[in-house]
């Protein structure tokens, strides 16, 4: 296995509170030493003056497409893609065709990533048999498999007692049950956000009202069976405020929220650019600045992507038809950047929220650059501009409501279990690399 | 000239509607002709590419083209591309490569016009597009109230009925609001878009409040699928608290004009007694289609030929 000293950038490792010039030393796969001029006369050095060392960014919400709809996505592609954005780990949504809701397919998953993804993947799997919100799936024989969480994702669990006793029965595997939460009825037809944008574009309006409503409903449920829940992708004012006040009075509760809820409004949607259609969808200014105040006082725990890459041909459609989904692993960095910019966060809180938050929350190895951890490592350039072209990116698809913008802040390398996987000069390196 | 593309009139500046409505007078007298016909838009072809079904804007838009000598070709590919499996922008691609030289494209859903025109080398004319905008029936309802009334600015409007999903009503507010009226929308409460005020109009549910001194009184077609389930209870509710009759009309000034985009509802939106009784202004809102879609036409591809200059 290949030495390896990072030199003389500044350390951020939120798992340590450690935030200082040092070298990260990694041997056999793991970070063996963290410290200031280190010795390690044998090692191949990289140079990481002037650049952020951190733990590898973990994605809880990624779509990877595989198996089922390999034109958009397949793990292989998804994993590079993810590499590239600074991401060692990825959970993987349950919204394959067919269905992860079966051991099988969960198997499959992680051969799969083990063949071909350079990032670690792991599955979250369908909390109801066929996402239909009826029958729970085996959740035992699932975790054992290796999934790391339970839920229907964009198939909103609308039965309140289905959703009682997927919450119940999560504590026999005591995983999380994320809740994408959206009140399919409240949402209706809706495509953008209610407000003055859905009344001047004249398409179908989704209130932040569907989001409110149902993270309430979820986290009285999860009170009350005193069970684990993970909200996905927090976007509005009334959902950060009901997680803050659950909080408060002790529910188990954690959320998450994407780059994209963090930096762009609903007026994103006013040319009809279908890579601005998402679920939930841009909300106003005011839903922003409540997720990033939500993020940077801890009511909000993680950053994740929720990468839904979508092929072309299926954006150009109108915008009622067009599904919903961006890309989110190449720009989730320089877009969150904004935050330390503005002072909203610190460095080191940031990389809190990009990897030592989310690998606790499905308690899998990363985030953390103590040394006996996995070497799962990313160098940063906070400063760097640089144009995004998706047709250059990783992923198979290009739907990104960023593509031909200005970026500042750059994913210069990413290492996984020690092996550099990742180089922005020379790319990605093919294939599995944890076979 | 008034733009590439007539997409909206939200994008429009005052002095283009008046310079349209203007052209329109003039467009107006070829219809009074024997010879209902000029030779403008000779050796010129305008599509009219229709998702949705529409007969009497595509007849306007048709007939308009053929009184300024337009070839006028109409294409209508069925409104659902999931159904055919072909985009929007592939069959706007095709339409291109056949190099018409305007494009008139209505939609069911909002957007599909400004979508097209960035992928067309023609320019094109929204004929209305979901709920978002129809500008040529703004065009033809503020031609109609300045022919009626003599002006527009400092008169009263009241838009009553489904401004939610009505794209009429949402060109209208811009429309007349630039024109200097005061605009007011009328609708029970789920049909009222959210932040209409944003639009600069204001907001009523009591039929009889937006009806006072009124000058305009413009009552827009309720979908027959809205008619009952989550946005009304049913007919008999809508035409008793926001349907237009004699005795309401009365809240209006007395010398005040009933207009309805069309088709009507009878007895839905209007009393039968006042499309009985002064069907005029309706008929003529509908002549003076026409004349607004000629002068679209004529403004936005009469200019000289680009491969020319």
């Amino acid at each position: 296995m290949t030495k390896i000293v990072i030199r003389g950038g500044r350390v951020l490792d939120p798992a340590c509170d450690r935030d200082e010039t040092a070298d990260v030393l990694i041997e056999a796969g793991r970070i063996t030493a963290v410290g200031p001029s280190l010795d390690a006369a044998d090692a191949e050095v990289v140079d990481a003056t002037g650049c952020w060392v951190a733990p590898g960014f973990v994605d809880l919400h990624t779509h990877l497409r595989e198996p089922g709809q390999e034109y958009k996505e397949d793990i292989g592609s998804g994993g590079r893609s993810a590499v590239a954005g600074g991401f060692t780990s990825i959970a993987c949504m349950a919204n394959t065709d067919p269905v992860n809701d079966d051991p099988a397919m969960t198997d499959f998953i992680i051969d799969r990533a083990e063949q071909s993804s350079p990032a670690r993947v792991y599955p979250i799997a369908a909390a109801t048999k066929g996402l239909k919100g009826e029958v729970m799936t085996e959740m035992s024989a699932l975790k054992e498999a290796g999934a790391v969480a339970f839920s229907d994702d964009g198939k909103t669990i609308m039965d309140a007692a289905v959703m009682r006793h997927v919450l119940e029965y999560s504590k026999l595997v005591e995983c999380p049950v994320i809740t994408h939460a959206e009140d399919r009825r409240l949402v209706a037809n809706g495509v953008v956000n209610e407000g003055p944008v859905s009344t001047r574009l004249g398409l179908p309006a989704n209130p932040s009202l569907a989001e409110d409503v149902m993270v309430v409903r979820d986290l009285m449920l999860a009170e009350m069976v005193g069970a684990r829940l993970h909200i996905a992708h927090v976007s509005s004012k009334g959902a950060v405020a009901a997680i803050r006040e659950a909080r408060e009075r002790g529910v188990c509760v954690t959320a998450e929220v994407t780059p994209h809820h963090l930096s762009l409004t609903d007026e994103a949607a006013l040319g009809y650019d279908t890579n601005t259609k998402v679920a939930p969808p841009l909300r106003s200014a005011a839903d922003v600045l409540a997720c990033r105040e939500g993020l940077a006082d801890g009511t909000i725990d993680a950053i994740a992507t929720d990468h839904a890459p979508h092929a072309m041909h299926e954006k150009d459609l109108e915008f009622t038809v067009a599904p919903p989904g961006l890309l989110g692993f190449e720009t989730a960095f320089a877009v969150v950047m904004d935050l330390v910019r503005r002072s909203e966060l610190s460095p080191l809180e940031l990389m809190r929220r990009m990897s030592t938050n989310p690998a606790r929350i499905i308690d899998r190895p990363g985030g953390s650059l103590a040394v006996g951890e996995p070497a799962d490592v990313v160098i940063l350039d906070p400063e760097q501009r640089w144009v995004y072209d998706p047709v250059k990116g990783y992923s198979k698809s290009q739907n990104s409501p960023w593509a031909g913008q200005e970026m500042q802040g750059r994913v210069l390398a990413t290492f996984v279990a020690g092996e550099p996987v990742y180089n922005v000069e020379t790319g990605v390196l093919t294939g599995g690399v944890l076979s | 000239m008034i733009g590439t593309d007539l997409l909206g009139i939200e994008d429009l500046e005052r002095d283009s509607i008046e310079r349209i409505l203007h052209t329109a007078e003039r467009m107006q007298e070829v219809g009074t002709r024997v010879v209902k016909k000029v030779p403008t838009l000779r050796g010129r072809t305008v599509v009219n590419l229709f998702f949705e079904p529409s007969t009497r804007t595509r007849a306007s838009f048709e007939i308009a083209g053929k009184r300024l000598s337009a070839d006028v070709v109409n294409f209508s590919p069925g409104s659902s591309s999931i159904k055919k499996a072909e985009s929007i922008l592939d069959t706007a691609r095709t339409l291109d490569a056949m190099d018409p030289d305007v494009v008139v494209v209505r939609h069911g859903v909002a957007g599909v016009p400004k979508r097209i025109a960035d992928v067309l080398a023609a320019p094109v004319i929204n004929a209305g597009d979901g709920a978002h905008e129809h500008p040529t029936q703004a065009l033809l309802d503020m031609f109609t109230v300045k022919q009626k009334k003599g002006r527009i600015d400092g008169l009263t409007i009241a838009i009553v009925g489904d401004i939610l999903h009505s794209r009429v009503a949402r060109s209208n507010i811009y429309g007349f609001t630039k024109m200097g009226a005061e605009v007011r929308i009328a609708a029970p409460p789920p049909m009222i878009p959210a932040a209409v005020e944003t639009l600069g109009v204001k907001a009523f549910t009591s039929l009889r409040e937006a009806l006072d001194g009124a000058d305009v009184v413009m009552a827009l077609r309720i979908q027959n699928e809205r008619l009952s389930g989550t946005y009304l209870p049913s007919v008999r509710e809508y035409s008793a608290t926001f349907g237009i009759d004699r005795k309401t009309l009365r809240y209006a000034k007395d010398d005040a004009i009933v207009m309805h985009p069309g088709p009507v509802n009878r007895g839905v939106e209007l009393a039968h007694d006042l499309t009985d009784h002064r069907p005029g202004v309706i008929l003529d809102q509908v002549r003076n289609g026409v004349a607004i879609r000629m002068a679209v036409l004529y403004l936005i591809s009469g200019r000289p030929d680009r491969s020319a200059e």
